[in-house]
C-alpha cells in the first residue's frame, strides 16, 4: 500500500528534468521503499495539468499525500531540503525548537 | 491628425480606454511590452484588465496572467465596470493563467529550477484564446514566491522575450514604492525597456490625484507630461487628454440671445453661438439672475438648455426663476431644459468632468451654464481646476453650443476671482458684474471687459433686478474706480470735461468703438 503519492512536473527531456527524476526515485527507494507512488508529469505535453495546478517553476514536486500538500521546487540536489518537504525529517526541528525553549525557561 | 500626431514607425494597436489612445498618439506599440508601473491604489489593476476589456469588445482575445489577486479576486472586483469577465471565459475570449500564491501551501526550494512551467501555461493560454493582448498584474509577485531574485530576474526576462513571439501586445505591471523615483521595484524595467507608462495616485492638499505618464515608447512618439485620469464606475480608467485637445474649433458669425436684450446690445448685438461666457461677481451681484436669464433667452429661442448647478439645491433655483419670471418647470417638462444639480464634494474634478461630459452627451444641448464654477475650486488644487477648466471649456466648444460659466469673486467690491485668474484667457467673453457704492446706496453695474471677435460697449451701467429680470440703465457717468472698488465720485464739471477731452468716445454706440481697443483700459479713461 502506498501511502506516499508525488507528482513530479517537468518540462520536455533536459538534463534538469532527468536530474529532477533521478534525485526523486533514489530519495523515495532509500526512504520509502514499496509506501509510495510517483508520477512525472511532462508539462509540454499536458499543459492542462500544469494549469489546475497552478505550476509556476519547474521541476516541481506535489505531495499530495499524505496530507499537508506541499512542494517542492528544484531539481532535488538538496536531499535534505527533499526529506523536510516529504516530512521524513519530522523529529530534528522539533527537538531544535524544544530545546531552544527549554533554554529560555532556564534563563527566566 | 495634425502635424505632431505622426506616429512613428511602430504600429500602434487601439487600446479603447478613453483618452488613452489619444496621449499614446493612437494607442500602445503593436506586438510589444509595456511596462505599467505604479504604487499600490494607482489602478494598474484596473487598467491591465481594462485593455484585455476593450480588447474583447474588438474582438481581440484576451490572457490574463495574475501573480497576486486570484480569478475569482478579479472577476468579482471587476464585475463593478460592467466587465463580464465569467461570460468571455465561457466563450473562450478571455483565459486567465493563475499565478497567484497557494494559501497554506509551503514551498520548499531545493536545487536549481526554471520558469518554464510558467512559460508553457502562458503560451497554452495564449494558444487556446488566439490571444492578441494579454497582461501580466504584477511581476513583482514572482520574486514574493520564490527567493532567488537574480535568477527569477533572469526566467522573467526570458518569458517577456517569448512574448514577443506570442506575437501579443503586452502590459506588464510592476509596483513602485514612490510616486517620484525608481521606476518599479526589482528593477523590471531593466527588463522591459521598450515602453513604460507609469500611473500615479499623489496627495497634494489633502486630495488625491491620479494621473498618468507615458515615459517612453521605444520607436513611436506620444504625449509628454502628466495626464489627470479617474476612475469612473462605468467606463473604467478615463484618461483626460488636456494638451492632446487640438484647436479645431469651427468659429462662426451667427449670435444668439442672452436673454437681456440690453446686454446683448452691450456685446455688440449678443453672445456668439459657440462662445464660452465669464460672468464674473461677487456674492449676490446677480449672477444666478444672468444665468436663468441666459437659459429663458435659449428656450425661448427654441433651443436646448442644461444647467449644472454646484450651489443651490433644484428647489431654490426653480424658486428664484419663478421670483424673476421664468418657469423653469415648463422648461423642463417640455424637454427644453435640463437642471443637474450636485454637490461639489461629491466627486473629484475628474469625476465631474465625466459625468458633466456624459450629460452634454446625452441630452445634446444648445446652451449650458454652469453655476458657479468657482464652487468647484474648493474640492481641487488649483492645477487640477485649472485642468478641468481647459477639459469643460474644450468640451463645450467642441460640441459647438454656447456656454456661459459663473465666477464668484473674493472680495465685495471690486477684485477678481481665482476662477477668473486661470480661465480668462480661454473664454471668448467675460462679463463683470459689480457692487457699486453711491450715496450711502448699495446699487450694481455691469461690464462687458472682453468680447472676441466683436466691438462692445465700454461703460459700465447700472442695472436693476425685479420680479420680470434684469434691467439695465445708464452708464455711471459721475463715478470711477468701480472696478478696483475705490470709488472716487466725480463733480459734473469734471464729466463735461471729460466729454470734451474724448469726443469720438462720448455716448459709446458700438459701432463706434475702434475694436482694436482693449476693454480694461476703460476704467482709466473715465477718470
Amino acid at each position: 500500500m502506498s501511502t506516499y503519492l508525488l507528482k513530479l512536473y517537468v518540462t520536455g527531456q533536459t538534463p534538469r528534468s532527468r536530474r529532477a527524476i533521478e534525485n526523486l526515485r533514489r530519495i523515495c527507494e532509500e526512504e520509502l521503499r514499496g509506501q509510495y507512488e510517483m508520477h512525472v508529469i511532462d508539462v509540454l505535453e499536458r499543459p492542462q495539468l500544469a494549469e489546475d495546478e497552478k505550476i509556476l517553476a519547474t521541476p516541481t514536486v506535489v505531495k499530495e499525500l499524505p496530507m499537508p500538500i506541499r512542494r517542492i521546487i528544484g531539481d532535488l540536489s538538496d536531499a535534505e531540503k527533499v526529506l523536510l518537504g516529504l516530512d521524513l525529517l519530522p523529529c530534528q526541528p522539533r527537538n531544535d525548537t524544544a530545546s531552544r525553549k527549554e533554554e529560555g525557561v532556564d534563563l527566566v | 491628425m495634425t502635424w505632431y500626431n505622426y506616429s512613428g514607425p511602430v504600429p500602434k494597436l487601439v487600446t479603447g480606454i478613453p483618452g488613452f489612445d489619444l496621449i499614446a498618439y493612437g494607442g500602445l506599440p503593436e506586438g510589444r511590452s509595456t511596462l505599467l508601473s505604479g504604487t499600490s491604489g494607482s489602478a494598474k489593476t484596473v487598467f491591465a484588465c481594462q485593455f484585455l476589456a476593450e480588447g474583447v469588445r474588438r474582438g481581440e482575445p484576451g490572457v490574463f496572467v495574475t501573480f497576486e489577486e486570484s480569478p475569482e479576486a478579479i472577476r468579482k472586483n471587476m464585475e463593478g465596470f460592467n466587465w463580464d469577465i465569467p461570460a468571455w471565459e465561457k466563450a473562450g475570449q478571455w483565459a486567465f493563467v493563475d499565478v497567484s500564491p497557494h494559501p497554506g501551501q509551503e514551498t520548499i526550494i531545493s536545487g536549481s529550477y526554471d520558469l518554464n512551467g510558467l512559460l508553457v501555461r502562458i503560451e497554452n493560454a495564449a494558444r487556446k484564446v488566439g490571444a492578441k493582448r494579454m497582461s501580466l498584474d504584477s511581476l513583482g509577485g514572482v520574486f514574493a514566491q520564490l527567493g532567488d531574485t537574480t535568477l527569477v530576474r533572469n526566467e522573467l526576462f526570458r518569458i517577456v522575450s517569448a512574448l514577443k513571439e506570442l506575437k501579443v501586445t503586452s502590459i506588464i505591471t510592476a509596483e513602485r514604492t514612490e510616486e517620484y523615483g525608481q521606476i518599479s521595484r526589482y528593477g523590471i524595467e531593466e527588463f522591459v525597456t521598450d515602453n513604460v507608462v507609469i500611473l500615479r495616485n499623489g496627495l497634494e492638499q489633502e486630495k488625491r490625484r491620479r494621473t498618468i505618464e507615458i515615459l517612453k515608447f521605444r520607436g513611436a512618439t506620444h504625449q509628454k507630461g502628466e495626464y489627470p485620469f479617474t476612475v469612473s464606475p462605468n467606463q473604467g480608467v478615463v484618461v483626460i487628454p488636456l494638451s492632446a485637445i487640438e484647436l479645431k474649433q469651427k468659429s462662426t458669425d451667427v449670435r444668439i440671445r442672452s436673454g437681456v436684450p440690453e446686454l446683448d446690445r452691450m456685446c455688440g448685438g449678443g453672445f456668439f453661438r459657440d462662445s464660452i461666457i465669464l460672468l464674473s461677481g461677487a456674492t449676490g451681484t446677480g449672477k444666478t439672475l444672468v444665468t436663468t436669464m441666459f437659459i429663458a433667452g435659449g428656450v425661448e429661442a427654441g433651443e436646448r438648455c442644461l444647467l449644472f448647478a454646484f450651489e443651490e439645491s433644484r428647489d431654490q433655483l426653480f424658486r428664484n426663476a419663478t421670483g424673476w419670471g421664468v418657469d423653469f418647470e415648463k422648461m423642463e417638462s417640455a424637454g427644453k431644459l435640463k437642471v443637474v444639480c450636485e454637490y461639489p464634494e461629491t466627486g473629484s474634478l475628474e469625476d465631474h468632468l465625466i459625468a458633466m461630459k456624459a450629460v452634454v452627451d446625452e441630452f445634446r444641448p444648445q446652451r449650458i451654464a454652469v453655476d458657479s464654477l468657482s464652487a468647484l475650486e474648493r474640492v481641487a488644487t488649483i492645477k487640477s481646476f485649472r485642468e478641468f477648466a481647459i477639459g469643460l471649456t474644450s468640451y463645450i466648444k467642441d460640441k459647438n453650443v454656447a456656454g456661459l460659466f459663473t465666477a464668484t469673486s473674493s472680495s465685495l467690491l471690486g477684485g477678481t476671482s481665482v476662477t477668473e485668474t486661470h480661465i480668462s484667457t480661454i473664454t471668448d467673453s467675460i462679463i463683470l458684474l459689480r457692487y457699486v457704492e453711491m450715496h450711502g446706496e448699495m446699487r450694481r453695474g455691469v461690464t462687458v471687459l472682453k468680447m472676441r471677435g466683436s466691438t462692445h460697449e465700454k461703460s459700465i451701467r447700472e442695472f436693476t433686478i425685479d420680479g420680470t429680470g434684469m434691467h439695465i440703465g445708464k452708464p455711471f457717468r459721475n463715478i470711477s474706480g468701480i472696478l478696483s472698488g475705490h470709488f472716487m465720485h466725480l463733480p459734473p464739471g469734471e464729466i463735461e470735461r471729460l466729454r470734451e477731452m474724448f469726443k469720438d468716445d462720448g455716448d459709446v454706440t458700438p459701432a463706434a468703438v475702434p475694436p482694436a481697443v482693449g476693454g480694461s483700459e476703460t476704467p482709466d479713461r473715465s477718470r
